[in-house]
């Protein structure tokens, strides 16, 4: 259940790019446990707000901290390191390596053997190569992608790579995981599948989760809170049912009653 | 993936095995004592043949990994050779090194020099990074031509003398190609499990798609530069072998032909495969040999006066013409025809197996 901390905040966040503003002013909290959701018509910024998340863009104003550091001017990969993980809108897999290859590729930064001990690949790198193939393996199971585990990801349906994309990033065990769009492009059958997946991750393996979704069914059944966003500013916030009463956010998506 | 009918993996370090099965082993087993025994009854025409694929190939296994798998295109990569042959021949003739301690050392000052012209890379990708390393080409070859004639020698070529170690004297062609041989196979060896370790799915992660690889936590641009350090090692060990086998250096020795004879090699074979770098140095450097053989013969036939001047144009001519026929029929190179071939001869008499 969601307990009460925390884990990232961010303050006053403000990007623009030229005379475009993509976020005003956006004060946002992920609590440790919850799965929180952001929505908001086309164009709102949601995805603007996970890149300045990620490192990809940085916020003229404001500032993000993830469990008490501030993280604005890191460069991804830090950022990553200090446990937040993504999955992507689309596709942004490894699509010359195998599903097992991109998933270990996911645990990159937990690897620890030198460049002269992989060129012998003896010892410390064989051995940290299996420490780290069972892990990728219990991920392999948790995702129900046993079968094509050693087949190369671009010739994979585009349910399964989604699947291996969640994989990739649950490899590098985050704290906090941001998905981005988990359900766009997919059937019935999938989004049950990928949902049930990402109540798993909340409940099993204790990751707090921001998504992205425009799918409403989703949103209002799994989430704990949602924040609405629209043209960068956020209007709306708080449980599934106060947002599916908000007027604002009425008018945000159906335009407005006269 | 494809195996043996009968084997079966049921610990991780089998699955993660190269050499899998008893009779892999036999083979690879087999084919390297078929090395060893190579100058027992080859004549010195093929040791040389031999020689100079070894030092191809450790160029090549070099340029795969900088190009094929972390897919920082180079078109630069003879004068990184020239870099490695260049600090073992100053080394040995200015400064009386002995050979052994050069061959490192070439190594690491090829990684430094490309480590310095791999910094482009931070901004720059694919066709515009293959221009920059197309200007390391001349700039290097360049440097070498006018800078520091007292210890270059531009104009008359650095000698270089051919080692000796424990009494054995590497001065003929049977004893030479012990030592290449040897460090080629090392070097294979070294860039097949670099390839399949992390270093490896990090530098496919970052040709593939660079945004997601920031994301799983992968510096890119260092990762950018360990290419550029391991692939441009390797062109310098070649480098200090190709000063020695050739007894001489001087800037002629490495033109642009050959850093595009490289990729050649790479196309060929099938780019991002440590089987297809060897294989791709053995068929393009059997057309070179070939085409010695072949075209005083055609000379006499076509044109006796002109005869001379077909050797080096048809050089050129099959080795491109070999590369465009297999950027046509087969882009995935001979390794993709291996794999085909292997599978095919396990799943007979089926097509294919699930």
């Amino acid at each position: 259940m969601p307990a009460n901390n925390v884990m990232l905040t961010a303050k006053a966040i403000g990007l623009s790019f030229g005379g475009i503003e993509a976020l005003v002013d956006i004060d946002i909290d992920v609590r440790q446990g919850e799965i929180f959701a952001i929505i908001g018509p086309n164009g709102a910024g949601k995805t603007s707000f996970f890149n300045c998340i990620n490192g990809f863009y940085r916020p003229q104003k404001g500032s993000i901290n993830f469990e008490g550091k501030e993280i604005t001017r890191l460069p991804s990969h830090r950022i990553t390191e200090l446990g937040i993980g993504r999955s992507f809108q689309g596709l942004q897999l490894f699509n010359g390596l195998s599903v097992l290859d991109n998933i270990m590729a996911g645990r990159h930064f937990h690897f620890k053997a030198g460049i002269l001990s992989d060129a012998i690949y003896f010892g410390r790198t064989r051995r940290e190569e299996i420490k780290h193939r069972k892990v990728v393996e219990n991920i392999i199971d948790f995702l129900e992608i046993e079968p094509v585990r050693k087949q190369i990801v671009g010739a994979l349906p585009y349910g399964l790579r989604k699947r291996v994309d969640l994989g990739r990033a649950l490899a590098a065990e985050p704290k906090l995981l941001l998905l981005d769009e988990p359900l766009a492009g997919m059937n019935r059958d999938e989004k049950e599948d990928i949902a049930r997946f990402i109540l798993d991750i909340s409940e099993e393996m204790g990751i707090t989760i921001a998504v992205v979704e425009h799918d409403m069914g989703l949103v209002m059944d799994i989430c704990d809170r949602v924040v609405v966003l629209d043209f960068g500013r956020k209007i709306a916030e708080g449980t599934p049912e106060e947002i599916r009463s908000n007027e604002e956010v009425i008018r945000a998506y159906l335009g407005k009653a006269s | 993936m494809d195996r043996p009918a009968g084997v079966f993996d049921v610990r991780y370090e089998q699955d993660m095995a190269v050499v899998r099965t008893g009779p892999q082993w036999g083979v690879l087993i087999g084919f390297l004592i078929l090395l060893a025994v190579l100058p027992l009854f080859a004549g010195s025409y093929f040791l040389g043949f031999m020689i100079l694929t070894g030092i191809a190939l450790i160029a090549v296994l070099g340029l795969n990994i900088l190009t094929g798998y972390a897919g920082q295109i180079s078109i630069g990569h003879q004068a990184f050779v020239a870099v490695g042959a260049y600090t073992t021949a100053v080394l040995m003739d200015s400064f009386h090194w002995n050979f052994w301690a050069t061959v490192p050392l070439a190594g690491i000052a090829a990684a430094a020099v490309g480590v310095l012209f791999g910094l482009p890379s931070f901004r720059l990708k694919m066709l515009y990074l293959a221009m920059s390393t197309l200007a390391a080409q001349f700039i290097i070859i360049a440097f070498f031509n006018h800078a520091f004639p007292d210890y270059f020698h531009a104009v008359s070529g650095i000698r270089v003398n051919r080692p000796e170690l424990a009494g054995i004297d590497f001065r003929n062609n049977e004893a030479f190609y012990y030592v290449v041989i040897v460090i080629a196979v090392l070097m294979t060896f070294f860039s097949k499990n670099l390839v399949r370790s992390r270093l490896g799915r990090a530098f496919v992660a970052t040709r593939d798609n660079d945004l997601a690889s920031e994301v799983i936590g992968i510096n890119i641009a260092r990762y950018k530069l360990y290419a550029f350090a391991i692939g441009c090692f390797y062109a310098g060990i070649a480098g200090a072998l190709h000063a020695t086998y050739y007894r001489s250096v001087n800037p002629m020795q490495f033109h642009l032909d050959a850093s595009i004879w490289y990729l050649g090699c790479l196309i060929v074979g099938g780019m991002g495969t440590t089987v297809g770098a060897v294989f791709g140095v053995l068929f393009l450097r059997s057309i070179k040999e070939l085409v010695v053989f072949v075209s005083p013969v055609l000379g006499g036939m076509v044109s006796p006066i002109n005869a001379p001047k077909i050797g080096p144009a048809l050089g050129i001519i099959s080795w491109a013409l070999v590369v465009i026929l297999f950027l046509i029929f087969e882009p995935r190179g001979l390794a993709h025809t291996w794999d085909v071939l292997k599978s095919r001869f396990r799943h007979w008499p089926f097509k294919y197996a699930f």
